[in-house]
């Protein structure tokens, strides 16, 4: 088999830039190797007062009375609130955030906030809630979709009525929607298929595990307005919501992100910011909530656990001609899971003629699910990829070539409606096949080799940047992504390929929401597309400027100019040039600095094609205990143009680790009344570096159709695919098809044990 | 966490005196104390920092006399300390794999045998090793076996006012060989699903004794004597490393929770026996 | 309320006093009575590191060490790693190689690596992952970190 000889770490570059493309030193990488960069927790302020959260110890429980008085007479304290210091008569939506910042008549889950204490000390503040006395009604939990789908289920929302493609049902229920897609005719493709297979998946609920707990400060000031500092994926969101939640109008709010530890989706949501606010409001001062650990498992963002059926037919030479997809998602204490985007990726990866598609999101008595890193693709690409490798076996096809053989290509129609503009599938999977890694030999018995491919949307959205020019010949932007993972840098190189200037001379802050345009949230792989879009959008106005001011200065018309590489000159006079540091010395002696700006709607789900993204990686089983190792992973992705290839890197890395930790073992370990038994991070068991091998990467371009330069965001789909390209390894490595995830020690035994 | 008291005592005496009022707890490496604290598991007034004090900070070893190990020795004191790494490699097993590097840098062997966790990975070899906890209190000092001093999840024999000293851990003879193997999820940084320390003495090609014993299977750390003395006068192989193996399956006692399955974790003590037999077997051979 | 305890300790080089309540460990201490926050606390019980420091010479999680037993200790913190305005190897090493995303568990690694090659000048792939497996990054997958030591390593060997 050909094999193309790469390094470690390569890129297969479709097109070289003079700054996009290299590998600067990140903007705000001093700060943070010298612990200087502010984190939510190290915000302070005069007067700043220390709150606590009491949590429900019921998973599921009506609050039939809620006695404050003991706490507020507690040393220390300063105000106490519950559901009812927030405005009532809200609609849907915002009721149903209310109601998770601080439960009103029923807890949902365990964890689920019922009341919040604000103390001059965290300790006083903790021995308050203690004081806080609940009357709960404990009544039956439901802790899966089975169970919360199952005839006499007992109902978390007497008012929930399914939504079957927009008609609501008749009676309670826990399935807040079904939904179907359909294209082609599944009846006749299966008619005409030679093999199908058809399996049933588990997986768990798993979360995001940044490192940083949730943390908010809020101050509600005598003018009327709010303040909030926090760590958040988006400033511009949280102020929407805290605005709905107080019901104030939103510039009434003004969100001051911090720098954010970690998020993966978990960040977006508020939780503490709007419970600061009106513990503000009662105690005059400003107020902190920094989460435990353990309030983080019970009381934040789990992604969904699922349950999943796939039956894919195809004929003997490996054409796929027919697929259906069950998928039942958990929502958790309120509905809104990712099974929507979960519909639109479970065949992505594949040319299918005829399939359908069945969504449910179902509540049950967890915490509100929230996205997580491709959220709702990861649990369905397990299942399908799994489905797909089984067949491949059945077939004798090579694993790779039947992926190939079915690849979607521009064009190709999907069952939700639109088609795809140019995608990057094939040479991702055309990569794979290429690479030493496939070809390598296993070197020990118990080993195994798996592959698949996962996909996720870029999403476009809103963002807005501005940049002035410094007399010395930098330029300081201005934006409103928070940085989650260097997203300062893939945004200024963006600005500085357009002026011609060094990335180091772009000077980027992330700003409040009264200092920038409304701009989305960090999330959906959208920030070096979009936000890096709009810095492009302001650098093109400055140049627009600077040309116009070279015009004015040398009195010759603004058409006859140009600036290439940074270089103002005349298209006809060789003599009249000006670099871009000459001219921006020259700005403030003759008009003034010069400020551009620019804004856009980058577009919704899809923009751009989004990204596919590949794994082949090789186990190690132990017969015995039924412990997986890692041995060997190569992450393969289409970035469209990598602007930092780095921090791709890092994103594909980060993103495969959280894959890896997803399949071999993180889990919402639930007992029986739902108490999330395993809520620390010793027993979630996140990899640590000890259970991993290096992580190698292939950067495929396939320049995005929309974006400048070709960008497609690359922040999640590299977890999609690490899950069933584990099981398939596994299976090669033992003759077991795994179902479920986690694929943990006693799991892999106990399918040992079964075959 | 509720507001403590924090007492520093500087000898043994002193520490007994402040614990004896009782409502106080001793405070080593804190690993696990203060996590405790601050999740309300235990509710003392009082801690009594332990660290001063000269007896508890005791590594000596003595090719006849054996080791005695000071309660509140961190963890990377003994692996680090020579002619214990040499003479006890099982006791460096778990020194080294108790938390990460940091715990490592505060937790001490004496402090896990106090926590008294089913799942403490130092009191299985403890117990193979036949080390011997020596407690001082008010009514003056008395020893205890290993195995006999947990009495329950997070319960041991100390009385009020009780305080764990040190450890005496005899000389290893000719021929003697120890181990600790424990199976974990992930590859550090985990809490046993199961956890075997074994122990033997050869002889001309037999065990001329062995003990055994198990973590994380029953409530406290279980010594299977019947395992060991299934070994005694049999030859070095397989046929009879399987008999002690299964021996240590049958006692274990767990339960089903989030580490594991009885049947998984009764499967692993199977497992880990053989296997922690056999490293300990090669450690044996080579220590002439 | 029962009254405070005075303690003297030194931070980084510096003699300094603090009055700590015995319920504070020592990272709250670091961040919330002295004011360097550059420790950060990701779990409070010892298992992600965020809050590693030097404590008498040896690496621990200050989450789970008592502010009143930093009396007559000596402590390293992030904020001591660097020379003035020069940036320690290690530091310059996870800086140009990308080594951090979000950057909590930064100061964490940094100070733990630093203290594994001050031991250890030549470490093995396998043992830094050994010795930073206390160390939680859920951002980087390990890979650039672990690459960033064994680059200090080098600049370490040649400074």
């Amino acid at each position: 088999m050909a094999t193309t000889e790469y390094a470690r770490n390569v890129v297969l570059s479709s097109k070289e830039y003079d700054v996009v493309g290299t590998r600067p030193v990140r903007p705000d990488g001093a700060d943070k190797v010298t612990g200087r960069a502010l984190y939510g927790a190290d915000f302070n302020a005069s007067g700043l007062l220390h709150g606590k959260v009491l949590r429900s110890p019921h998973a599921h429980a009506r609050i039939k009375s809620i006695d404050t008085s003991k706490a507020e007479a507690h040393a220390g304290v300063l105000a106490v609130v519950t559901n009812k210091d927030l405005p009532s008569g809200v609609d849907g939506g915002v009721r149903d955030l209310q109601r998770n910042v601080l439960a009103a008549d029923k807890a949902l889950y365990r964890g689920h906030a019922v009341a919040a204490v604000a103390a001059t000390s965290p300790h006083e503040a903790e021995e308050a809630i203690a004081l806080i006395e609940v009357d709960y009604e404990v009544l039956p939990a439901v802790l899966t979709v089975q169970e919360a789908m199952a005839e006499g289920a007992s109902i978390l929302h007497d008012d929930l009525r399914t939504d079957e493609g927009g008609v609501k049902g008749d009676k309670p229920t826990n399935v807040a929607e079904h939904f179907r897609h359909d294209l082609g005719d599944i009846e006749k493709g299966f008619a005409e298929s030679d093999v199908i297979v058809e399996r049933e998946f588990n997986t768990a609920t798993v979360h995001q595990g940044y490192i940083e707990p949730q943390v908010a400060s809020a101050l509600w000031n005598t003018d009327g307005r709010v303040h909030v500092w926090c760590s958040t994926q988006g400033a511009f969101p949280v102020r929407d919501e805290v605005s709905r939640v107080l019901g104030i109008s939103e510039s009434r709010v003004r969100v001051t992100p911090m720098e954010i530890g970690g998020g993966f989706g978990g960040k977006i949501p508020s939780y503490i910011e709007p419970v600061c606010a009106v513990l503000s409001k009662k105690a005059g001062r400003p107020v902190k909530i920094v989460m435990t650990r353990r309030e983080v498992f019970e009381g934040t963002g789990p992604t969904s656990g699922s349950h999943i059926k796939i039956k894919v037919g195809a004929d003997n030479q490996g054409n796929i001609k027919a697929a259906h997809a069950y998928l039942a998602y958990e929502a958790g204490g309120f509905k809104g899971s990712p099974v929507g985007a979960a519909s639109q990726c479970v065949f992505a990866a594949y040319a299918i003629p005829n399939q359908a598609i069945d969504g449910h999101d179902v509540v049950v008595n967890k915490p509100k699910t929230q996205a997580y890193r491709a959220p709702g693709a990861t649990n369905a690409a397990f299942a399908m990829e799994t489905v797909v490798s089984e067949l491949a076996e059945k077939l004798g096809i090579d694993p790779i070539d039947i992926r190939l053989r079915n690849v979607p290509k521009e064009g190709t129609r999907r069952a939700h409606g639109p088609a795809f503009p140019r995608i990057g599938c094939e040479e991702v999977l055309q990569a794979m096949k290429d690479h030493p890694h496939y070809s390598a030999p296993l070197d020990g018995p118990n080993q195994g080799r798996g592959v698949s491919i996962g996909y996720w949307f870029n999403v476009g959205f809103k963002s807005a940047c501005t940049i002035s020019v410094n007399p010395d010949g930098t330029i300081s932007l201005i934006e409103g992504s928070t940085d989650i993972g260097g997203s300062r840098a893939s945004i200024s190189m963006q600005a500085a390929e357009v002026l011609g200037i060094r990335a180091e001379d772009v000077h980027p802050t992330v700003v409040d929401t009264d200092s920038v345009g409304y701009t989305d949230v960090t999330g959906g792989s959208r920030t070096t597309y979009a936000t890096g879009w709009a810095a492009y959008n302001a650098a093109e106005d400055v140049k627009k400027q600077m040309i116009e001011r070279a015009a004015l200065i040398w009195d010759v018309d603004a058409d006859s100019l140009e600036m290439v590489k940074g270089v103002t000159r005349s298209k006809t006079d060789s003599e009249l040039k000006m670099t871009f540091k000459e001219l921006a010395a020259e700005l403030n002696n003759t008009g003034g600095t010069i400020i551009g700006s620019g804004s856009l709607d980058a577009g919704g789900l899809g923009t751009g094609g989004g990204s596919f993204a590949g794994n082949i990686v090789d186990v190690e089983v132990d017969p015995e205990t039924g412990k997986v190792s890692i041995l060997r992973f190569t992450a393969v992705q289409d970035a469209g143009k990598a602007i930092h290839p780095s921090y791709v890197e890092g994103q594909m890395q980060g993103g495969s680790v959280q894959g890896i930790g997803w399949a071999l073992n993180e889990e919402y370990y639930m007992s029986d009344d739902g108490t999330m038994t395993n809520s620390s991070l010793l027993d979630y068991r996140m990899p640590t570096s000890l259970d991993l091998p290096m992580i190698d990467t292939v950067i495929v371009e396939v320049p995005s159709p929309s974006h400048p330069f070709g960008v497609r965001g690359v922040g999640e789909a590299n977890i999609v695919p690490p899950p069933a390209a584990v099981a398939h390894a596994i299976h090669n490595a033992t003759g077991v098809w795994m179902d479920r995830l986690p694929m943990n020690p006693a799991a892999v035994m106990k399918a040992n044990w079964s075959k | 966490m509720k507001w403590i008291d924090y007492a520093s005592a500087s000898s043994v005496q002193e520490a007994v005196d402040l614990l004896k009022g009782g409502g106080a707890r001793p405070l080593a490496g804190g690993t696990d104390l203060i996590v405790n604290l601050r999740i309300r598991r235990l509710d003392p007034d009082t801690v009594v920092d332990v660290k001063g004090i000269p007896e508890l900070n005791e590594v000596s070893y003595d090719a006849s006399k054996g080791l005695t190990l000071g309660a509140a020795v961190p963890c990377y004191k003994i692996y680090n300390n020579k002619a214990v790494a040499k003479a006890y490699p099982g006791l460096i097993d778990v020194a080294s794999l108790i938390g990460g590097t940091q715990i490592q840098g505060r937790a001490s062997i004496g402090g896990n045998l106090t926590n008294a966790a089913p799942s403490g990975d130092s009191i299985p070899v403890l117990i193979a090793l036949g080390a011997i906890a020596n407690i001082a209190g008010p009514n003056g000092t008395r020893q205890v076996a290993v195995e006999d001093f947990c009495t329950g999840p997070g319960k041991t024999v100390l009385k009020q006012g009780e305080l764990l000293v040190s450890l005496s851990i005899p000389a290893p003879v000719k021929g003697s060989g120890a181990q600790y193997m424990r199976f974990i999820p992930r590859n550090e940084m985990d809490i046993a699903v199961a956890g075997v320390g074994v122990s033997v003495v050869l002889e001309n090609g037999t065990f001329k004794s062995a003990r055994i014993s198990l973590a994380s299977v029953a409530p406290t750390p279980l010594f299977v004597k019947a395992a060991g003395d299934a070994l005694v006068g049999k030859p070095v192989n397989d046929a009879s490393i399987a008999v002690a193996a299964g021996i240590a399956r049958d006692a274990a006692k767990p339960i089903t929770d989030m580490r594991g399955t009885i049947e998984y974790r009764k499967h692993l003590c199977e497992v880990l026996t053989r296997r922690g037999l056999n490293v300990a077997i090669e450690r044996a051979k080579e220590n002439k | 309320m029962p009254s405070k305890t005075h303690v003297q300790t030194t931070i980084n080089g510096e003699q300094v006093d603090f009055l700590c309540e015995p319920r504070q460990s020592l990272l709250e201490v670091l961040r919330d009575v002295i004011g360097l926050t550059g420790s950060k606390e990701g779990c409070n019980d010892g298992n992600c590191g965020a809050c590693t420091v030097v404590f008498d010479g040896r690496i621990v999680t200050s989450c789970l060490v008592l502010g009143v037993e930093a009396a007559g200790k000596e402590i390293g913190t992030i904020e001591g790693v660097a020379s003035g305005s020069t940036l320690h190897p290690v530091q310059a090493a996870f800086l140009e190689g990308a080594a951090l995303q979000c950057g909590i568990c930064t100061p964490g690694f940094i100070v733990a690596s630093k203290a594994l090659l001050e031991q250890n000048p030549n470490p093995t792939e396998h043992e830094i992952r050994f010795w930073l497996a206390n160390n939680l990054c859920r951002c980087t997958g390990y890979d650039k970190i672990v690459r960033a030591v064994q680059d200090a390593a080098v600049r370490m060997q040649e400074a």
